[in-house]
């Protein structure tokens, strides 16, 4: 098969509120951040793709306005997946993958703040039977993790309280080295239990910042990607699941999705030293690493996570772009990412990158 | 909430609201017209199981269903969450735990909300039951919510012929999100010369041409437009149609002319109604200028300045 890989990555500073600069404006310094990485102008990328939604910007065909930060005249091979930025560059794997492009820009980016987002998210849930009773997305979670911690089965998994405040505070601390993030420091985790909840059992060191926050990556096959980067992070291979949109025929306290990905992708294939998980909610973190197998000896999300920063359609994202810049600076040979979309984990996607030896 | 803006972004509130209005298929048609008449029925799929709330295929073997069966309006919460600030649009207006509730005879759990006096009231395992609501109209609300429950175990699943008389075949969702806009850098500058009467576009530093309005971008080159350039107030009319259809709330006599306008030093054209002139004289080439009504935040429409027409060759790139 052919190689592909990711050669370059880019994010913006996440914040709260950025209403001063519209979506492209955004979005505009992280395309030339990569571009400029790989000495590659807009306009000499072969395909380009990005993830985005008309429901965080209230507006129709909303993404057409950020075209304009990658030239798009004359024409433009491009295409959209109105998802995370995740979704968009397994679109652009799978073009060079036949051949058809060399290059491909990635891009991805979203605005909460001009809307109320635990609202918004209600529109993508089933419209008959759920979204007429308007669950929040931290409802949602919730129901979540109270199922994790009613588990009687979590022998593996230790799922109390505790735990999840564990998750939420080495994130938040491992952001202190992210110049990204939007929230850093924390707490140790026995000073954050005693926090009220926003919906029980949820805290809210438990959910993820809303905030505004755009990335991108430049994508290579075979020797330009050797190149345009020094150390180019290989896909070896890369997958996504999706579960029934009903919770209620779902064991919430899994994710068939996620181990079912991370096999297609070869992720047990061989052990790896970090992953970047897409975990909202401290909850899905624990059932993350349990359906990932991940062991003590791998480092997972030392970039924050989600927890740190969750820019709606574009933390899945720097998922991949984060694994992969760990890889580009030798510090990771091997590493996995994930992606999620849809409450509850419902769709995931696994990436499994490496580094030539060096 | 949301920190004030620096006083130089402009921000206006937006309202996105639709009454969406969807089909039903047959077995979603049965179960909201069941909910009506206060009967609540799952489908059974071909390995046996009873899903509620039913669905036309099965999400484990993508077999169409279509086998009803009645389940009880009595079941077990499978797992919830205290919610102590309802929010708008939610079933209940006090502090409610959400719930997924496995009712008697069924495989699945339908989320809804539950009645309780606190989270201490509420755990896993416990019996609820169906609270319906007053007035039903054939949707999942009406379902009012669920309450504690302490009395007998509903028995299996019986089939259930799914007819009803008057069955519902469809259902309005209302939806409407609140936003508040912000245009952005280059759309907060031009409007604000609007405001001023001035009409002011952006050069691109790649490419030199000036966009208007413009949007922080230019498309060609792909990178930001950096220098403000005033532009117009002249322009000449590059391409018109005659509309003679008369807009809802649109207090303009029609036939009128709308057009392609490109201000002097516009690197492309803007849209516009050209009045002042017989609809039938408008032309391409025809020089015009902005007409400004009191207190308006933008042209109310071009008028004929009484120049020369343009010469084709001056515009003949922007139209």
């Amino acid at each position: 098969m052919r190689e592909v890989a990711i050669v370059a990555f880019g994010q913006s500073d996440h914040r709260r509120d950025s209403a001063e600069v519209s979506e492209v404006e955004m979005l505009m310094p992280v395309l030339h951040e990569v571009l400029d990485a790989v000495g590659l102008r807009a306009g000499e990328i072969d395909f380009t793709c990005s993830g985005s939604s008309d429901y965080l910007a209230g507006r129709a065909f909303s993404f057409t306005m950020a075209l304009d930060g990658v030239g798009a005249w004359p024409p433009i091979s491009e295409s959209h997946v109105e998802m995370d930025g995740a979704w968009a560059l397994y679109e652009a794997w799978t073009r060079l993958l036949t051949g058809e492009a060399e290059t491909a820009l990635v891009y991805s980016y979203g605005k909460s703040s001009p809307g109320d987002l635990r609202e918004v998210l209600t529109r993508q849930l089933d419209p008959y039977y759920v979204a007429p009773l308007w669950p929040d997305s931290v409802s949602l979670a919730a129901l979540q993790a109270q199922a994790l911690l009613d588990a009687e089965d979590a022998e593996d998994t230790v799922a109390d309280e505790r735990a999840l405040a564990a998750v939420a505070a080495r994130s938040r601390t491992a952001a202190e080295d992210n110049p990204h993030a939007q929230v850093t420091g924390s707490p140790p985790p026995e000073a954050l239990l005693g926090d009220p909840y926003l919906v029980r059992p949820l805290r809210r060191h438990d959910c993820p910042p809303v905030g505004d926050g755009a990335a991108a990556v430049v994508l290579a096959a075979g020797d330009t990607a050797r190149r345009l980067c020094h150390r180019p992070a290989w896909i070896r291979g890369m997958d996504h699941r999706t579960e029934a949109h009903s919770l209620g025929v779902r064991d919430l306290t899994r994710s068939p999705s996620t181990r079912l990905a991370a096999e297609r992708a070869g992720a047990f294939e061989a052990p790896a030293d970090l992953a970047e998980l897409h975990a909202p909610f401290t909850s899905q973190e624990l059932i993350l690493r349990r359906e990932l197998g991940l062991g003590e000896g791998v480092r997972v999300n030392p970039s924050g996570g989600a927890l740190a920063a969750n820019p709606m359609m574009a933390a899945g994202l720097i998922r991949l772009g984060e694994a992969a810049a760990a890889i580009h600076r030798g510090a990771a040979d091997r590493a996995l990412a994930h992606a999620t979309s849809g409450p509850c984990l419902q769709q995931n996607l696994v990436a499994v990158l490496e580094g030539d030896v060096l | 909430m949301t920190p004030a803006p620096s006083p130089e972004v402009l921000q206006a509130p937006l309202i996105v609201e639709f009454p969406f209005t969807r089909s039903l298929g047959p077995v979603q048609s049965a179960f909201l017209t069941g909910l009506r008449t206060r009967t609540v029925l799952g489908v059974r799929t071909t390995d046996g199981r009873v899903l509620m709330p039913p669905v036309e295929y099965d999400p484990v073997t993508a077999d169409e269903l279509s086998d009803l069966v009645e389940v009880a309006p009595t079941g077990t919460v499978t797992t919830w969450a205290w919610n102590p600030a309802p929010r708008r649009g939610q079933p209940l207006d006090t502090p409610f735990a959400w719930v997924l509730v496995r009712l008697d005879g069924a495989d699945t759990a339908l989320l809804h909300v539950l009645d309780a006096p606190g989270p201490d009231a509420v755990r896993t395992g416990m019996r609820v039951r169906i609270r319906w609501a007053g007035e039903r109209v054939g949707a999942i609300t009406d379902i009012a919510c669920f309450e504690p429950y302490d009395g007998a175990e509903g028995g299996e699943a019986v089939p259930h012929s799914g007819e009803f008389t008057d069955p519902v075949t469809g259902i309005v969702a209302p939806a409407r999100l609140d936003y508040t806009y912000a245009p952005g850098r280059a759309q907060s500058r031009y409007l604000k010369a609007l405001a001023d009467h001035t009409i002011r576009g952006e050069r691109c530093p790649s490419c030199r041409k000036v966009y208007v309005p413009p949007r922080g971008a230019c498309p060609t080159c792909g990178v930001a437009t950096d220098e403000q350039v005033e532009v117009g107030p002249r322009g000449t009319v590059t391409t018109f149609c005659i509309v003679n259809i008369k807009a809802r709330n649109l207090d303009i006599e029609v036939p009128y002319v709308y057009a392609h306008i490109a201000l002097d030093g516009a690197g492309l054209a803007l849209h516009g109604r050209v009045g002042g002139i017989p609809y039938e004289q408008v032309r391409m080439g025809l020089r015009v200028e902005p007409v400004w009504s009191e207190d308006s935040r933008y042209p109310d429409h071009y008028r004929p300045t009484g120049e020369p027409d343009a010469d084709y060759d001056t515009y003949k790139e922007l139209l």
